[in-house]
């Protein structure tokens, strides 16, 4: 038998053996069993259904049928709560005491008190109306009914906004045009501001030269003026509600929906813990029960015996994050016409995450320390690649881009990510980048494996 | 001659070596765990190396085996040896994957030995170390006189003609070290019809030394004091009782312990 054959013998054997070995781990069997169904299924379950509201006790201390005028409309002032508490669940208290109460037993995250005046400030034209929000909780709870209630505010107050520039444009529209002005408080036949400056031409005309023509021409300079200006007005107006508008171009690959990198971040996260943990685990056995002495003696090189882990860690990985992804993809719409991509994806991102853990098993001189290295190391790493640039200081933020680069987390999302979603960069970068990790890692645990005790 | 450093004896010895170590020192920090170590084993040799706790026995063993380097000297084999696969080594703690079964060890590593009839291997073994009722059963769950039999089985199922084995009867039933050394006894004798097994071992049992070595190698704090049969041993120490008061009294008159 060659070399190479004897050495591809020697990983079948141990990788068998390996499979037997982990068949017997019941406890580790059920992890690798359960994690990508229950992760899956979380997830899935997150991103396909919305999130809860949060309760928000709602005084409304205006008289009951109370109107507000909005644009020449009335609005029923509870419609007004509906349309600014939509984003919450609305619960009617019928005294401030009540609502206070029921924030600080934690029945409600906040309280919303309409004050009875709100109206009256409102119509003024000159005043504000104010809402209270009283609220409790941690800071994150805080922060959520913040939010809300930031978010449903500046609705409502654009919803106003609007409302009062198209009145405005109506009313604009109708002074040019003339007709019925009955709804502006103006005569039923009036004329409209655009023919005035045709019918004052009409009259001059017919008028000799003196005084009274020359006025006439000045008031006609100023009809045509105003006449125009109010059409511009008008375009104006509909710029007023939102001056500015985002429009927004994605450079490179495509537009990646949130729930989709989601699922992507989810899976990386898996492969990088089954492949590390496994990885790390499996070698350092080898060393904790003596026999990485006796294999390394002639037997297997440390090589193959890399290899094998390596085989061994990313097969059960790239089952487990297959498993993963299909789970998911009954709640998330995932393209399965990119499933090649995903497979060369994972393979690769998967034999990064190996590599590290092998490394990890190579240097580490038991399976407890090995595993206890591979979670440290792994979860701040995975975090650290997920902050996004802007998050942090510059300087700090190049610190951060260095160690990802160096770690397989960033380029594995990546790779996934443009396997999954066609995200840039390119998937064949991050395929290029995993090589070389994995590269890096495997010399760095054939350094670590020529201790053999 | 054997130039073992002051106070080594040298005994003569047949054939060509299979094993010879040259000047193999090695350094753990400060302390010097071996000093100047010169050797050689024949085949067809039982050589035991006897010492005191913390004597070097184990670090001579883990370096001829390949285990741990050398700081200074060297080990070399004859070419009939090529690599490790023909040097059986048993180390001192047992080398065995405690989740797969008796049978599932020896059967693993005779594959991985490559041997031509591996089920006929793993059976004359069970057999040899008394364990075919067991074979089933887990490592795990044997006791350590057990495991350590395995252990040994490892180091002899490929039958190779260098054996290495590190305190190999340590937790053994007198029965059961009686079967061991029948067992690599019967390997060394094969010399007779062919070449033979030559077993460099390392041991506390000073009468089983007396009993089954062909030579017998002292290390004291990582010296070789004396080199030859057991019987010279007895006669250096002063040719009185058994090998286990010659052996006190041998590093007494030198004042090692």
């Amino acid at each position: 038998m060659s070399t190479a054959g004897a050495a591809v013998e020697a990983i079948r054997r141990l990788l068998g053996k390996d499979l037997v070995i982990l068949r017997r781990s019941r406890l580790l069997v059920g992890v690798l069993v359960v994690y990508p169904v229950a992760i899956a299924l979380l997830i899935g379950l997150a991103l396909s259904r919305s999130p809860a509201k949060p309760t928000v006790a709602l005084v409304d201390e205006t008289l009951p049928g109370q109107t507000i005028e909005v644009g020449g409309q009335r609005v029923p002032v509870s419609a007004y709560a509906g349309q600014l508490l939509g984003q919450v669940q609305a619960r009617n208290v019928d005294t401030r005491a009540e609502a206070i109460a029921q924030v600080q037993s934690g029945r409600a995250l906040a309280a919303v008190v309409i004050p009875r005046d709100i109206v009256a400030r409102i119509e003024s034209g000159f005043r504000q109306g104010t809402l209270e929000v009283l609220y409790n909780g941690d800071a994150l709870e805080q922060s959520l009914v913040r939010s809300e209630l930031n978010s449903a505010l500046a609705q409502a107050n654009l919803g106003f906004s609007e409302e009062i520039q198209r009145a405005a444009s109506q009313a604009i529209g109708h002074l040019l045009a003339g007709g019925n002005l009955g709804e502006l408080g103006g005569p039923a036949n009036a004329v409209g501001l655009h023919e005035v400056p045709g019918q004052l031409r009409a009259i001059i005309a017919r008028q000799p030269p003196g005084a009274d023509r020359s006025s006439l021409e000045r008031i006609e300079r100023l009809a045509s003026y105003a006449a125009q200006n109010l059409s511009l007005a008008r375009d104006v107006l509909s710029t007023v509600g939102q001056p500015i508008h985002a429009e927004s171009r994605l450079l490179q690959g495509r537009r990646t929906p949130l729930s989709s990198f989601a699922v992507v971040v989810a899976v990386s996260v898996s492969l990088m813990f089954v492949c590390v943990l496994l990885a790390a685990g499996s070698l350092a056995l080898e060393r904790e029960e003596g026999v990485l002495a006796r294999l390394a003696r002639g037997l297997v090189s440390r090589e193959a015996l890399i290899c094998e882990k390596l085989a061994l860690a990313g097969g059960c990985a790239l089952v487990l994050s297959l498993a993963m992804l299909a789970g998911i993809g009954v709640f998330v719409s995932l393209d399965w016409g990119r499933f090649g991509q995903w497979l060369l994806a994972l393979v690769f991102g998967a034999l990064a995450f190996a590599s590290l853990g092998v490394a990890i098993g190579a240097l580490a001189r038991d399976v407890r320390a090995a595993s206890l290295l591979a979670f440290l190391l792994s979860l701040p790493l995975a975090f650290l690649a997920l902050v996004p640039s802007g998050a942090v200081a510059s300087g700090l933020y190049d610190v951060i881009e260095a160690i990802s680069f160096v770690f397989p987390f960033k380029a594995a999302l990546g790779a996934l990510d443009a396997a999954v979603n066609g995200a840039a960069p390119s998937i064949a970068a991050s395929l290029a980048h995993l090589i070389a990790l994995t590269a890096l890692f495997s010399v760095l645990a054939r350094v670590g494996l020529r201790r053999l005790e | 001659m054997n130039p073992a450093g002051a106070g080594a004896i040298s005994a003569g010895r047949a054939g060509e070596p299979l094993l010879a170590v040259h000047g193999l020192g090695k350094r753990f920090g400060e302390r010097q765990a071996l000093r100047a170590i010169d050797f050689a084993v024949a085949p067809g040799e039982l050589v035991a190396v006897v010492g005191a706790n913390g004597a070097g026995k184990t670090t001579l063993l883990s370096i001829v085996a390949g285990v741990q380097r050398a700081s200074a000297g060297q080990v070399s084999f004859s070419p009939v040896l090529r690599g490790g696969r023909a040097i059986g080594w048993a180390p001192q703690q047992p080398a065995l994957y405690a989740r797969l079964s008796v049978q599932e060890n020896l059967r693993l590593f005779a594959r991985l030995e490559r041997l031509a009839d591996v089920e006929r291997a793993v059976d004359e073994m069970l057999g040899q170390i008394g364990l075919r009722e067991r074979a089933g059963e887990r490592v795990e769950r044997l006791s350590g006189g057990n495991r350590q039999r395995v252990n040994v089985a490892l180091a002899l199922i490929s039958r190779p003609p260098l054996l290495l084995l590190d305190e190999p009867s340590a937790g053994l039933d007198p029965v059961h070290r009686g079967h061991l050394w029948e067992m690599v006894g019967a390997l060394a004798r094969r010399s007779t019809e062919g070449p033979g097994a030559s077993v460099l071992f390392s041991s506390h049992h000073l009468g089983e030394v007396e009993r089954y070595a062909t030579r017998a190698i002292v290390l004291s704090d990582g010296e070789l004091l004396f080199d030859g049969p057991p019987a010279a041993l007895v006669a250096a120490g002063g040719g009185k009782g058994g090998l286990d008061e010659a052996f006190v009294r041998f590093l007494a008159e030198r004042g090692r312990r």
